[in-house]
């Protein structure tokens, strides 16, 4: 959010919120200019260092990989703004791919039927994870890592008890696959280049969360419920509506990339997803989002996404050591982070 | 970094170890033939990407092979890796996009790999896949599958608890995701004439494992035969055995020098190899084969690497084998 508090105004008449910043302090004070600075950063060293990463099929890679982490990274920074974690959001991803596939197979029924269970399951859990956090006294790190513990074993358990074996039994050649396939796992070519529609997903959630974000009532409360509580309820916002809503926003992302992984591949591994939680979180960190709440952009946690995909593909472009990814995830996060803070404090200063 | 780091300590310490570290390494490497091209076909770029962890031993012995066998054919060898299926066949789309000569994959997970596979063919670019997925490797358009059939590797584990009159064994499955895995137990089962039951544990945590192992020995005092799936568990059930107060004989898949060592001490009873050094080499010698001479091995049908039942006669060349990282 834009925080435009100018200097004292001489114009002591005049309401001191109504004042025109200067577009270009409006500019210093967006929460995703570090990480646009970071990943145009990113972009220039891997266009130099890798003579692959410039073609448009390896830049349509490096946009899917970005995109499969981006649709969970943008309902995480939401959420993340709304002063809450979510760990168990990696896991849910397998859940809902699990639930829709085995659904279908079981019940012998439309792909589409297992993929709508999916939707009201996906959700239940995050309003499980909601209700959870509003109504007991435990902060949410601890609860979603309850609820990340539940569904690792779950997933495991019923697939093993439903399918006997870890990964489920295809459902290709069922009835309303191709059509599901299409809106979830489908390519789009382009100039002779195939682009993945979890890219127009991934736009689409980023269009959606900004617009909720900056220009509606929910937007504030958002922010408001991030930045502090109590301040919050005091004046009249829905604490507890706004947070389960939130989670309920991560358990969309996570059944939208879940429908995609059972689409692409058809059948579904049970241990997969745990570890991604983390990875969500810090693409909404680099992407400008403050641990403690009340500040951050889906466009920044967005950019997090492409700078995480342009260094886990551009690394494989440059011919590197893959040892070393996490290494640099590491110093990038640091770096991010840093730049972020310092930007916010010239933003500031510039008041 | 490394070297300068290795320097500094050198200089700082006063005294020396006349038996093994680095200097026994350097002189047994030195002691190794020299790596020189040995054809003089054109340098062409086979790019590896397997369904590893991050830091598996098992897959830098696949990749020494590989490695060994790159330098001989003048090839630029290129490694990636990623648990996650997903991930995995991003990484096979990064070496497509690069226009790679050659792509070696492992089929884990097939079903996730069917994709990138295709794109590979639309590319022109020949497939070998390894390790895991004889059964999809044909269908997904591969030239040929390098590995070992892991029913059959499962079926002589069983026959071999057999011949050692056992009668109850666990099977340790490190990694709940991995139909390979699955399929070994299974087949061991299928063939081993006692009770066999499956214990899963988590393979990212050492500590995890052995405590599982422990707990499983203690509440069932008859079992006699503990099979691990993976070298780096053997020693750690062997552990867990001793703890456990259990006379159970562990017995593994695959090897590693502390296994050569278990086998050569009679900690460990025996280990079947399917000797990985051999998938890395071989794969990529056969995509070179085909890029130089069109030459397809296995007839259509997987090249088995294993299962290979060594004991404690063959141990002690084993250990040489395994400290030089190629066994």
């Amino acid at each position: 959010m834009t925080a435009t508090a100018p200097a004292p105004a001489p114009d002591t008449q005049s309401d001191e919120r109504l004042l025109k910043t200067s577009p270009l302090k409006k500019l210093l004070g967006r929460p995703e200019l570090g990480s646009v600075v970071g990943a145009v950063a990113v972009f220039v060293f891997f266009a130099i260092v890798a003579d692959s990463f410039l073609q448009a099929t390896s830049l349509a890679t490096v946009l899917y990989a970005a995109s499969t982490l981006g649709i969970m990274a943008v309902p995480v920074a939401l959420l993340m703004i709304g002063g809450e974690f979510d760990l168990s959001a990696g896991v849910l991803v397998t859940t809902s791919a699990l639930i829709s596939s085995m659904f279908s197979y079981q019940m012998t029924a439309n792909v589409w039927v297992g993929v709508l269970v999916s939707l009201v399951a996906t959700l239940a859990v995050g309003v499980f994870n909601g209700v959870m956090l509003t109504r007991t006294d435990p902060p949410s790190f601890i609860i979603t890592l309850g609820t990340f513990l539940m569904l690792t074993g779950m997933n495991l358990g019923f697939t093993k008890l439903i399918s006997e074996t870890v990964s489920t039994k295809s459902i290709a050649d069922m009835e309303g696959f191709a059509s599901a396939k299409d809106v979830f796992a489908s390519t789009i070519t382009l100039g002779g280049v195939d682009f993945k529609i979890t890219i127009v997903w991934w736009l689409a959630l980023i269009a959606v969360a900004t617009w909720i974000l900056l220009r509606t009532r929910v937007g504030n409360w958002i922010f408001a419920v991030g930045g502090g509580e109590e301040a919050a309820r005091a004046v009249g916002v829905p604490v507890a509506a706004t947070k389960i809503g939130l989670y309920m926003g991560v358990a969309f992302g996570a059944w939208i990339s879940g429908q995609h992984l059972l689409f692409s591949y058809d059948v579904v591994q049970s241990g997969e997803g745990v570890g991604n939680e983390l990875i969500y979180i810090i693409a909404a960190v680099i992407g400008g989002c403050l641990i403690t709440g009340g500040y951050g952009s889906a466009v920044g946690a967005a950019v997090g996404a492409l700078i995480f995909g342009m260094v886990s593909k551009g690394i494989v472009f440059a011919e590197w050591n893959p040892d070393w990814f996490k290494f640099f995830l590491g110093v990038m996060l640091l770096l991010a982070t840093l730049l972020n803070h310092w930007v916010r404090k010239r933003a500031e200063a510039t008041k | 970094m490394g070297a300068v780091l290795v320097a500094v300590l050198g200089a700082s310490l006063v005294g020396c170890s006349s038996t093994g570290g680095k200097r026994a390494e350097d002189a047994r490497k030195a002691a190794a033939a020299g790596g020189r091209a040995a054809v003089d076909t054109p340098r062409w770029t086979f790019g590896m990407v397997t369904h590893s962890g991050d830091g598996d031993t098992f897959w830098d012995i696949v990749q020494s092979g590989a490695k060994q066998a790159a330098v001989k054919d003048n090839i630029k060898f290129l490694y990636a890796h990623d648990d996650e299926a997903q991930q995995q066949a991003q990484l096979v789309d990064s070496y497509i996009d690069k226009k790679v000569d050659g792509i070696i994959v492992t089929l884990a997970k097939p079903d996730a790999m069917k994709g990138a596979l295709a794109r590979a063919e639309k590319a022109g670019i020949p497939v070998i896949t390894v390790n895991s997925g004889s059964a999809e490797s044909k269908k997904f358009g591969a030239l040929t599958h390098v590995g070992q059939d892991e029913t059959i590797a499962g079926e002589a584990v069983g026959e071999e608890l057999n011949k050692r009159g056992k009668k109850k064994a666990l099977c340790i499955l490190h990694e709940q995701g991995n139909v390979g895995h699955e399929q070994r137990c299974e087949g061991a089962k299928k063939t081993f004439d006692g009770k066999m039951q499956n214990l899963y544990v988590t393979g990212t945590n050492m500590p995890d494992v052995q405590s599982s192992i422990e707990a499983r020995l203690q509440t069932d005092k008859s079992v006699d035969a503990v099979v691990t799936l993976g070298a780096p568990f053997a020693d750690t059930a062997v552990k867990a055995a001793d703890s456990a107060g259990s006379k159970a004989e562990v017995d593994t898949f695959d090897l590693n020098e502390k296994v050569a060592a278990g086998l050569k001490s009679g900690d460990l009873g025996f280990a079947v190899d399917q000797q990985p050094y051999l998938q890395g080499y071989q794969a990529v010698d056969l995509l070179w084969l085909y890029k130089y001479n069109a030459d397809v091995l296995g007839g259509g049908k997987p090249v088995l690497t294993g299962p290979q039942i060594v004991t404690k006669d063959q141990a002690d060349e084993l250990e040489e084998y395994a400290k030089r990282g190629t066994r």
